[in-house]
C-alpha cells in the first residue's frame, strides 16, 4: 500500500535505504528488552546518530566493521591504523583496489566507506594507537578493536582501564574486541574494572614461541631459535641491507643462510627455507569467512549497547561468544571472570610459585614461556632491591651479577611481591607474590 | 545507552560490603616503583646519554650524563640528578643540574627550566619524554624561557658572543664576572 516510497536509483545506494528503515524498526520502536518507562525512539536514534566510535583496526576485520557499523546508523566513526595496502590483502579486505596498493589503509577505507554510505562521517588515523594519549581516547563512547596482535589488544586495554574515573560515567569506555586466526575466532566486550579485561583473558590466547634473548644469543636448542637468532641478533650486528623486508626473499635467504650456518654450529637438524619464512613472518592464514562473521557479532553488540534494545556480552553474565568453523560451525558464549590479581584490572598481585633454589636466570628464562606474560625481556624488581634490570645500560650492568645468585641468595622470601616490566608492553606491569616451594 | 554505570555502583556496594580483602604486609611493590621501573627498562638513550645509579636498589635516585655530539656545547659532559618521589607518575620527577653551568635555562644552583618538569607535566609522559627533553635544551637553549637571565639576554643579542661565552664557560673561565665549572672532557 505505501507504495509511495521514493527509493534512491543506483543500485547500492537503494540497499542502503532500504537498511535504514528496517534499522529504524528496530531501534525506535519498543521491544521486550526495552524499558517500557523510559524508552524512545527518538532519543536512542538521537544518541546513535552523535555517538563518536572508535574502530582499532583497518585490516581483515577492520573492513568489515566500518562498513557494518556505518550501515547500522552511526554516523561519526574514527578509525586507526598505522598499515599501507599490500597485494595480498586485496582478496578479503574489501574496500582496498589493486590501485590503492601502497596507501593507507584507514585512508583508503574511510574514503570507500564515505562514498557508499551517505551522511557517515570516518575519520582516518594513519599511526600507531599508541601515539595517541587518553585525551584523545576519551572522546569516543566506545572503541571497537579488529586487530591482529596481542600487544596492540593489551596496550589500549590496559589505556582504557586506566581511564576510569569512578565518579564519571563518561569515562567509562566499553571495549568490543574481535578477534580471528585461520577458521577460529571471538567476539568479547570488555566494560573496564566492572568485567574481565583483555588481561584477565590472556590466557584464551595460546603462547606465541617467546624464547629468551639469552638463549638465543648462547644456547639454542631448536632450529626456530637460529632463526630467531639469525633474525633478532645476527641482522642487527651485521645489518645486511638497510631495512628487514620479510617479503624479499633475498632478505629471507640471508636470514636462512645464517640460521643454517648457526644451526651447524650447534649440531641442530630442522632449518630449512620455508621454516625461516615462517618464523620470521609469523605467519597465521586469514579466512574472510571468519572475519565477517566475527565482525559481524562485535558490531551487534556495538549496536545493542549503544541502543539498549537487547541484552548485550557483558551484561548481566556472558561476556566472550567463541566461535569455530573448522569442523562445521560452532559457537559457545560464556562468562569469562574477572581476575581479582590481574596486573591490569586488578589490584593484587597474582601468585608465581618458584623454587627459593633457583637461580634468577632461572626465574626471568621463566616468565618467556607462562602464557600470561610470555614476556622477552623482563626486568624485575622486588619493593626494596633491583634484581635485574634489561635497561639502562649501567643498570643492567650493576644487577648482571645477580643472575647467577638464587632467588634465597638474593635475600627474597616466601610471600613477597615482585613487579615485572616489559618494553613490549609498554603500558603493563606485573606483580607477582612469590610463592616458595616447600623443600623436604 | 550504559547501564555499566549501574552495575558499577552495584559492584562497589558489594565489595564495601565485603570489607577490606586481608593484604598481607609483605613488602609491596609500590605503584611509583613499578611505574619507574617500567619506565627505565624502557628508557632508549643512544650514544650520547649515561646512567649512573649510586645504589642500584633505589632506582628513584640516580644520575644521567649527557654529552651532546652537536650544537654549542658539543663537548661538554653535563649530569643530572633525578629525584623520583613517591607520588610519581602525579608528580614530575625532581632534575638538577650538578655542574655550574653558563645556560639561559639552567640557573647557577643547576635548576632546570624545562616546561614537562614543571607546568606541562603529565602521568602519561614519563623518564624518556624527560630526558630527550634535556637533551633539547643542549641543542637548542631558549632565550625566551630564562632562568638564567643574562644568559638568555646574551643569547637573543648576540649569538655569535654568547657561543663564545659557552665555550669560556665550559672551559673553567669566568663570563661576566662569574666563574664555571670546566665540563670539557
Ligand atoms: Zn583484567
Amino acid at each position: 500500500m505505501a507504495s509511495a516510497d521514493v527509493h534512491p536509483a543506483s543500485e547500492p545506494a537503494r540497499c542502503v535505504f532500504l537498511f535504514r528503515r528496517h534499522l529504524d524498526r528496530i531501534r525506535t520502536r519498543a521491544g521486550p528488552f526495552t524499558d517500557p518507562d523510559s524508552f524512545s525512539g527518538e532519543a536512542v536514534a538521537g544518541a546513535m546518530e552523535t555517538m563518536k566510535i572508535l574502530v582499532i583496526g583497518a585490516g581483515g576485520l577492520g573492513c568489515e566493521l566500518l562498513k557494518n557499523l556505518a550501515l547500522s546508523g552511526f554516523k561519526d566513526i574514527h578509525v586507526i591504523d598505522m598499515d599501507t595496502i599490500d597485494i595480498s590483502n586485496l582478496n578479503r579486505q574489501f574496500l582496498f583496489r589493486q590501485s590503492d596498493v601502497g596507501s593507507f589503509k584507514a585512508e583508503v577505507a574511510a574514503k570507500f566507506v564515505e562514498k557508499r554510505v551517505k551522511g557517515v562521517k570516518i575519520t582516518p588515523h594513519n599511526c600507531r594507537i599508541q601515539d595517541f594519549d587518553e585525551d584523545f581516547y576519551m572522546q569516543f563512547q566506545l572503541v571497537v578493536c579488529g586487530l591482529d596482535s596481542i600487544e596492540a589488544r593489551r596496550w589500549i586495554n590496559a589505556t582504557l582501564v586506566n581511564m576510569v574515573n569512578e565518579d564519571v560515567e563518561d569515562s567509562y569506555k566499553p571495549l568490543i574486541d574481535g578477534g580471528t586466526e585461520g577458521f577460529k575466532g571471538q567476539a568479547r566486550v570488555i566494560l573496564p574494572t566492572v568485567t574481565s579485561c583483555i588481561e584477565c583473558q590472556l590466557d584464551m590466547h595460546a603462547p606465541r614461541a617467546a624464547v629468551p634473548l639469552c638463549t638465543l644469543a648462547s644456547i639454542p636448542r631448536q632450529p626456530e631459535h637460529c632463526i630467531e637468532w639469525a633474525h633478532v641478533i645476527a641482522w642487527d650486528q651485521e645489518k645486511p641491507f638497510p631495512s628487514l623486508d620479510k617479503d624479499d626473499p633475498e632478505h629471507i635467504t640471508w636470514l636462512y643462510q645464517k640460521a643454517l650456518l648457526r644451526a651447524h654450529e650447534f649440531n641442530i637438524p630442522g632449518v630449512t627455507y620455508s621454516l625461516t619464512q615462517g618464523v620470521v613472518k609469523n605467519i597465521i592464514p586469514a579466512i574472510a569467512a571468519t572475519n565477517s562473521v566475527i565482525a559481524a557479532a562485535c558490531c551487534n553488540e556495538v549496536f545493542k549497547i549503544a541502543s539498549n534494545c537487547a541484552p548485550f556480552l557483558g551484561y548481566p553474565d556472558n561476556n566472550y561468544m567463541m566461535y569455530s568453523g573448522n569442523d562445521s560451525i560452532y559457537t559457545y558464549t560464556f562468562k569469562h571472570e574477572k581476575k581479582d590479581d590481574c596486573p591490569v584490572c586488578g589490584n593484587l598481585a597474582r601468585k608465581l610459585d618458584v623454587d627459593p633454589t633457583w637461580t634468577l636466570r632461572e626465574l626471568v628464562e621463566s616468565f618467556a614461556v607462562r602464557p600470561e606474560a610470555q614476556l622477552k625481556k623482563p626486568s624485575i624488581r622486588a619493593q626494596f632491591k633491583t634484581l635485574y634490570m634489561q635497561s639502562p645500560a649501567s643498570l643492567e650492568e650493576q644487577t648482571r651479577p645477580n643472575l647467577d645468585k638464587t632467588l634465597t641468595e638474593l635475600g627474597l622470601t616466601d610471600g613477597e611481591e615482585i613487579g615485572v616490566t616489559d618494553p613490549a608492553f609498554a603500558t603493563v606491569s606485573f606483580k607477582f607474590k612469590l610463592k616458595f616451594k616447600q623443600s623436604d | 545507552m550504559l547501564k555499566i554505570w549501574s552495575m558499577k555502583k552495584e559492584q562497589q556496594k558489594a565489595e564495601n560490603a565485603e570489607g577490606a580483602a586481608g593484604g598481607g604486609k609483605k613488602k609491596k611493590v609500590t605503584a611509583a616503583q613499578l611505574r619507574v621501573q617500567k619506565d627505565l627498562s624502557e628508557l632508549s638513550l643512544g650514544s650520547t646519554m649515561k646512567t649512573e645509579f649510586p645504589d642500584p636498589d633505589d632506582i628513584l635516585n640516580f644520575v644521567l650524563y649527557i654529552e651532546p655530539d652537536e650544537g654549542m656545547y658539543r663537548g661538554g659532559r653535563f649530569s643530572f640528578t633525578f629525584n623520583i618521589t613517591p607520588n610519581f607518575p602525579h608528580e614530575p620527577p625532581k632534575v638538577q643540574c650538578r655542574e655550574k653551568i653558563y645556560h639561559p635555562n639552567i640557573d647557577l644552583e643547576g635548576k632546570v627550566c624545562l616546561n614537562i618538569l614543571r607546568e606541562d607535566w603529565k602521568p602519561v609522559l614519563n623518564l624518556n619524554a624527560v630526558i630527550v627533553g634535556l637533551q633539547f635544551l643542549f641543542l637548542e637553549p631558549n632565550a625566551s624561557d630564562p632562568l638564567n637571565k643574562e644568559a638568555a639576554e646574551d643569547l637573543r643579542l648576540n649569538r655569535e658572543g654568547f657561543k663564545r661565552n659557552v665555550r669560556t664557560a665550559m672551559n673553567g673561565g669566568s663570563v661576566k664576572g662569574q666563574s664555571f665549572e670546566k665540563v670539557l672532557k
